[in-house]
């Protein structure tokens, strides 16, 4: 049977016209863009040509406010840095609890290393970002905010346009991490005043290992990687020039498939959802369903560990992911579920299914055949089940 | 992917003897549902013999879990009490071929599992010797008995694997001090008794690994240097509470608190403020779970933002 392939915002499948727009720049195509003959000039047009794609997938205004990195981590690494470089006088940053650990982990880290200041600006139950508390942390000495555009668990869209003209308004930077909204939802950096936007290839269908960093014009930028003077010198090292070749075709291809992210994906996961949450009783979606990604679902069932959900779902041939302690290897549950205070009765139980045009109606099919069943088998096993349903099995641990 | 041997998948995917043991003669719970597993063991049990005739299970948990729980249902039906009593959990996880060890806690679960049932059996009260010996990580409910224990029965000598084993150490990290102390000493102990090679045991200060200096570091309650401009910084000028005052912002603070503490099935209750310290008391789901290192922070962010002082949150033991 084939495989149901329900982990897209992990990462996806690289679509065959991708790779088959990167293989000439293995062989044939193999110049350095540096170089001052023919071998390297042809491959400079092609990357201009990406970053063109890219812009027309952005409605930047410029094709040369894209950096190439090596992907989402980089392009968050480098915006925060260059914004404490740039904005003198100020040593504050501001984020959100539910951040991917690419900004979350940096930001711990210039806190204990460099004495900045981090607001983490919490979320309300359905993932909704606490306007009032960043209105309060906003000051003359934030350097720079940074907020995801869609969270990559649940899918839920912060208003980001909105907050980074609250941002201007004290004169701090505002920095995006697009890696979840990129390709899933129309973005026009031309109609925002958006500073930074972080985007990774391997979200949509394009090559693990780069991404880009937008920088609107006229904003100051330090280099995170110092070197040659690719990338005008905003990005040292020999352009990965397959891989920006195929970002391009990734982008083109998605900007293309928009409408139907929009509509055929959409449906997809609703009816999914729909199915699951009436077949199965005592779930619920998180994150704010009326404002989210239209290709992720996330849902927590109760009284069951998600680890051992994925590991039978795998078996029937679905993957999708957890926030569930186990599957991350750390001994607590997704950031995100803890910050939306999602029960523990909960929490452990979340799974995330996400979806991309390469999904179709027969993948919904299988999953609302399998996964009943499967949280059935689960909740049997559970100590806490009951099933009468509302009330939890009476539990006696010894210690306390 | 948890690199899973095949006899883990095998009695994950077929779990044998899942499920209620009606008229169980006694019963073992460990865990708690937001510690991320919990194991119930019911066992029947022949008064005369003293031979365990029947065992059965129910697991919240991940794979590892459900295979580990299962396996100590085979490892013990057909013993007597007594033999089933020598199983260590190191043998629970040699049954099934190995386990990752992140997951050798799974093995540790059944193990206490047991014990409790036997306990529960007997009409003793297993939590007995939880008593004497306080509880160490309050995230997850650990106490000195059983970390003793499990550094005993597999000859653990670094703290890291003191927290793949039992999770102590695995939530707000305050404990790690405390856990190298008992390390150092019952590993002491066991070189006296012959039990473990000198070279091997740990020795606090004499080999610090670099992994256990940063964990010991994000222990430590105060960061280094505060900014010039924040608040918090030792410098500002912090409008001057009474003692009064703070502890009445404090209260407030827990007050406002509760309906989040309450969805989760638990409470927290100010006990002392000493200085900038402050002592609660976490109840109910709160306790023996990682949800308590979140409360933990939580409660603390909250009043320093009310207080507009840098404050240390601590949790104190119940009183019994
Ligand atoms: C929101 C978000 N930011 C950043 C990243 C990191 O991107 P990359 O894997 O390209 O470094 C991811 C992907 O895991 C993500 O989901």
């Amino acid at each position: 049977m084939r495989p149901v392939y329900l982990d897209n915002n992990a990462t996806t499948r690289v679509d065959p016209r991708v790779v088959e727009a990167m293989l000439p720049f293995f062989t044939e195509q193999f110049g350095n863009a540096s170089s001052m003959h023919s071998f390297g000039s042809e491959v400079g047009t092609s990357l201009k040509a990406a970053r063109q794609q890219i812009q027309a997938l952005l409605g930047a205004a410029h094709d040369h406010e894209l950096i190439f990195t090596s992907g989402g981590t980089e392009s968050d690494n480098a915006a925060i840095l260059s914004a404490l470089d740039t904005q003198t006088g100020r040593d504050e940053i501001i984020t959100s609890a539910v951040e991917h650990p690419a900004i979350l982990s940096l930001c711990e880290y210039l806190e204990k290393s460099r004495g900045v200041t981090v607001h983490v600006i919490p979320v309300d139950a359905r993932g909704l970002l606490d306007i009032e508390a960043y209105r309060k942390a906003l000051g003359p000495k934030t350097a720079v905010v940074s907020m995801m555009w869609a969270n990559n668990e649940t899918g839920t869209l912060f208003p980001v346009e909105q907050l980074a003209e609250l941002a201007h308004e004290v004169g701090a930077l505002f920095h995006t991490d697009a890696v979840q909204a990129v390709g899933k939802i129309p973005i026009d950096l031309k109609s925002n005043t958006i500073d930074m936007l972080s985007l990774s290839g391997h979200k949509l269908h394009g090559p693990k290992g780069i991404g880009a960093l937008y920088v609107r014009k006229g904003v100051r930028f330090r280099p995170l990687v110092r070197g040659g003077h690719q990338e005008r010198g905003r990005r040292a090292g020999t352009e990965n020039t397959p891989s920006i070749i195929g970002l391009g075709k990734a982008a083109e291809l998605a900007l293309a498939h928009m409408e139907e992210e929009q509509t055929r994906i959409r449906a997809l996961r609703d009816r999914l959802e729909s199915g699951l949450v009436q077949q199965i009783g005592r779930c619920f979606v998180t994150g704010d369903t009326r404002n989210r990604l239209p290709n992720t679902c996330n849902i927590a069932f109760e009284y069951i560990e998600g680890e051992a959900i994925l590991l039978l779902m795998n078996k029937a041939g679905i993957a999708a992911s957890s926030g569930s302690a186990c599957t991350s290897g750390s001994l607590e549950p997704s950031h995100v579920m803890r910050a939306m205070k999602v029960p523990y009765t909960a929490a452990h139980g979340s799974i995330r299914f996400s979806f991309s045009r390469e999904n179709d109606g027969e993948d919904v099919d299988r999953v609302l055949d399998v996964v009943p069943g499967i949280i059935e088998k689960l909740r049997t096993l559970s100590p806490f089940w009951r099933k009468d349903g509302e009330k939890p099995a009476e539990f006696n641990p010894t210690y306390n | 992917m948890w690199d899973y041997s095949e006899k883990v998948q095998e009695y994950f995917y077929n779990p044998k003897n899942a499920g209620v043991l009606e008229n169980a003669d006694g019963v073992g719970d460990v865990g708690a549902i937001s510690c991320g597993d919990a194991l119930r063991l019911m066992i029947k049990v022949d008064p005369e013999t003293e031979i365990i005739t029947d065992a059965r299970f129910q697991t919240f948990g991940c794979g590892s879990a459900i295979a580990s729980s299962s396996a100590l249902t085979e490892l013990i039906i057909g013993k007597t009490i007594t033999e089933a009593l020598a199983i260590t959990n190191q043998d629970i996880a040699d049954f099934l071929g190995g386990l990752p060890p992140e997951k050798m806690h799974c093995s540790v679960m059944g193990y206490e599992a047991l014990h409790a049932a036997v306990a529960n059996y007997r009409g003793e009260e297993w939590s007995d010797d939880h008593e004497e010996g306080a509880l160490v990580c309050k995230c997850f409910g650990i106490d000195e008995a059983m970390i003793e224990r499990t550094i005993r029965g597999n000859s653990l000598t670094n703290v890291e694997d003191i927290t793949h084993y039992t999770k102590a150490g695995g939530g707000c990290n305050t404990c790690v001090e405390t856990l190298e102390e008992i390390l150092a000493r019952t590993n002491a102990a066991m070189v006296e008794e012959g039990v473990l090679d000198a070279k091997a045991a740990f020795v606090i200060g004499a080999r610090p690994t670099p992994d256990l200096k940063a964990r010991k570091e994000a222990a430590r309650p105060t960061p280094a240097p505060a900014p010039k401009d924040s608040p918090l910084a030792p410098g500002a000028p912090a409008p001057k509470l009474t003692t009064l005052q703070r502890i009445r912002l404090i209260e407030q603070a827990i007050e406002e608190l509760r309906p989040y503490l309450r969805q989760d099935g638990g409470d927290c209750e100010l006990v002392d403020v000493d200085g900038n310290t402050v002592m609660v008391k976490l109840t109910g789901a709160c306790i023996g779970c990682q949800a308590a290192s979140v409360t933990l922070q939580g409660v603390q962010a909250r009043l320093m933002e009310k207080v507009g002082e840098p404050l240390r949150v601590i949790p104190v033991a119940s009183a019994h």
